[in-house]
């Protein structure tokens, strides 16, 4: 319970994470980022292994509580979204699937249309966008409320009153944005192949929609599927994971907010991409 | 783990030296040695930043000294983890301005810890959160969040919040602060009723402690004082042993304010 937060609070409450004397040389401020990056590392991964294990240990406990908070956390990541990742889809659409159709058309490679879909779209272009949008609208909102919640002292009312913060704030944060991910990214790409296809048909382009669709389900494998799902999953956790833990794993003050949930989106977006890489890395080798 | 004795101390402090909340290896007050007997009635006073909300929170529980025991209804302080709930939840604890959770009603708040630890829907806690709000006078606010409230029912609420898993010992961070006459008046009476045995609390006495930068509107002869100044804690005994202290600190702290 209260060790659980208590244990990443050591890892971040280190001397090199309060106010360090200025540098004396570049190498010094090079070394000096370079630690506190590492530490960084260090306190992610343990926060993140603590929340896993409260996720598998309290699975049904105060399920009265944490359903409605983890159902919350759903439609604030994944629902209340939809209308925005419509527009999205329909931008993404023009701008790439129709753009794509056109010029392989024009060039008389319509044959490549399916692969070239998969690759961009439901690989790459699906997910990355999904995830960024959801860290820049839902994450730093996570940042600012558990930053406020801790700089007003909600977190030791939480343990004084025997309630895991783990439990009761990051728990239904992390299922909520992991579960939202996956499924906008979904959306995202259904209907940004749908409206590809719509602005190609615009264009005139010799496509029917059963080609189209052909080609698009040819070129996708069930590990397509199973690498989707798993890659959209991983973005929610792990944006989930570092928003939560710069509002909550550090003693805050409420000036300090604003400049921890800048911090927070852009380690955020660094986690993204290295996820991205590493699925990258797992297509090739497939 | 935790060590179970058969002491009947609610709290027992021996050589501990309390550190700071925010960071822990800054030690506010050294060597405290305090024992805290089942329905006494407790009143530590001190300055502004001289330690008390940190005592208090070694007292809960919450926090574990640097050095030497601090034991809580026998339990290591340290050692009250997940399998000492049912310890933990022996002790209720109102903050200072009541920390209440913003995003919350004052119902929603009081019902939180009873609905988190026996699993209730709120219709299940609705009954005896009623019950309690009305005890405090603060039905009327009950759907209303913590911003839109006075400081005075935001202090009530946190008091219910505290009150609603019905504990043994009730820790108070300087509940009068920022209170108005009326209803220091009423929290000092409510107290007093706690300490005596209230009906709610099927007449069991309550043991209580708090802390306060104020002595004078503790002033009752039944009720125990002690005094931190200059990082140390010191045991004063009765009122009478207060108004006999020659203490600079006790001094100020029994003084008129000025104007």
């Amino acid at each position: 319970m209260r060790g659980n937060l208590a244990k990443t609070l050591e890892l971040a409450n280190t001397e090199v994470f309060r106010r360090a004397a200025a540098s004396k040389s570049y190498t010094d401020l090079v070394g000096q980022k370079l630690f506190r990056a590492l530490l960084t590392m260090q306190g992610l991964g343990a926060f993140a292994l603590i929340t896993l294990g409260v996720i598998l240990n309290k699975m049904g406990v105060a399920a009265n509580v944490i359903h409605p908070r983890i159902r919350q956390e759903i439609s604030r990541a994944g629902v209340a979204m939809l209308p925005m990742f419509l527009f999205v889809a329909l931008a993404l659409g023009f701008l790439v699937v129709g753009q794509t159709v056109s010029v392989l058309a024009k060039v008389g490679a319509t044959d490549y249309l399916g692969t070239t879909m998969v690759v961009v779209i439901v690989r790459e272009l699906g997910p990355l966008l999904t995830a960024m949008l959801v860290l820049a609208r839902v994450g730093t909102a996570h940042v600012i409320e558990l930053g406020t919640a801790r700089a007003l002292g909600e977190v030791e009312a939480l343990e004084a009153l025997g309630i895991d913060p783990v439990h009761y704030l990051i728990v239904p944060r992390v299922i909520g944005m992991s579960l939202g991910i996956f499924s906008l990214t979904i959306y995202l790409i259904l209907g940004a192949l749908g409206s590809g296809y719509i602005f190609a048909f615009l264009q005139d382009v010799p496509l029917t929609p059963g080609d189209y669709l052909k080609q698009i389900a040819g070129s996708l494998t069930w590990l397509d599927f199973a690498l989707l799902a798993l890659k959209t999953v991983m973005f929610g956790f792990f944006i989930a994971i570092v928003t939560c833990y710069h509002g909550l794993a550090q003693p805050l003050r409420l000036e300090d907010v604003s400049r921890v949930a800048v911090r927070a989106v852009t380690q955020g977006i660094i986690v993204c991409v290295l996820v991205d890489a590493v699925f990258i890395v797992l297509y090739l080798l497939t | 783990m935790s060590e179970t004795t058969f002491n009947p101390a609610v709290i027992e402090m021996r050589g501990a030296s309390i550190g700071a909340m925010r960071d822990a290896s800054l030690v506010v007050v050294e060597d405290v040695h305090w024992t805290v007997q089942p329905g006494e009635f407790w009143v530590v006073a001190g300055q502004q930043y001289s330690g008390k909300t940190d005592l208090l929170m070694h007292a809960a529980g919450l926090m574990t000294p640097g050095c030497g025991t601090c034991r809580v209804f026998g339990c290591e302080s340290g050692a009250l983890g997940e399998a000492q709930l049912a310890d933990r939840l022996r002790v209720g604890f109102v903050f200072a301005g009541g920390k209440l959770f913003t995003r919350l009603t004052l119902a929603e708040n009081v019902a939180l810890p009873l609905r988190y630890q026996k699993d209730l829907t709120p219709e299940e806690a609705g009954r005896a959160v009623e019950v309690l709000l009305e005890l405090l006078e603060i039905t009327s606010f009950a759907n209303f969040l913590p911003a839109n409230v006075a400081a005075n029912w935001r202090q009530r609420a946190a008091l219910a919040r505290a009150l609603v898993l019905r504990p043994e010992l009730l820790l108070l961070d300087n509940p009068l602060g920022g209170l108005g006459v009326r209803h220091r008046h009423w929290l000092m009476q409510f107290l007093e009723q706690l300490a005596a045995g209230h009906d709610f609390f099927s007449g069991r006495p309550m043991t209580i402690a708090v802390t306060t930068d104020d002595l004078r509107a503790w002033e009752n002869p039944r009720r125990r004082f002690a005094v931190l100044e200059d990082r140390a804690f010191s045991v004063l005994g009765s009122w009478n042993d207060v108004k006999a202290s020659g203490g600079r600190v006790v001094k100020e702290l029994l003084a008129e304010p000025a104007g």
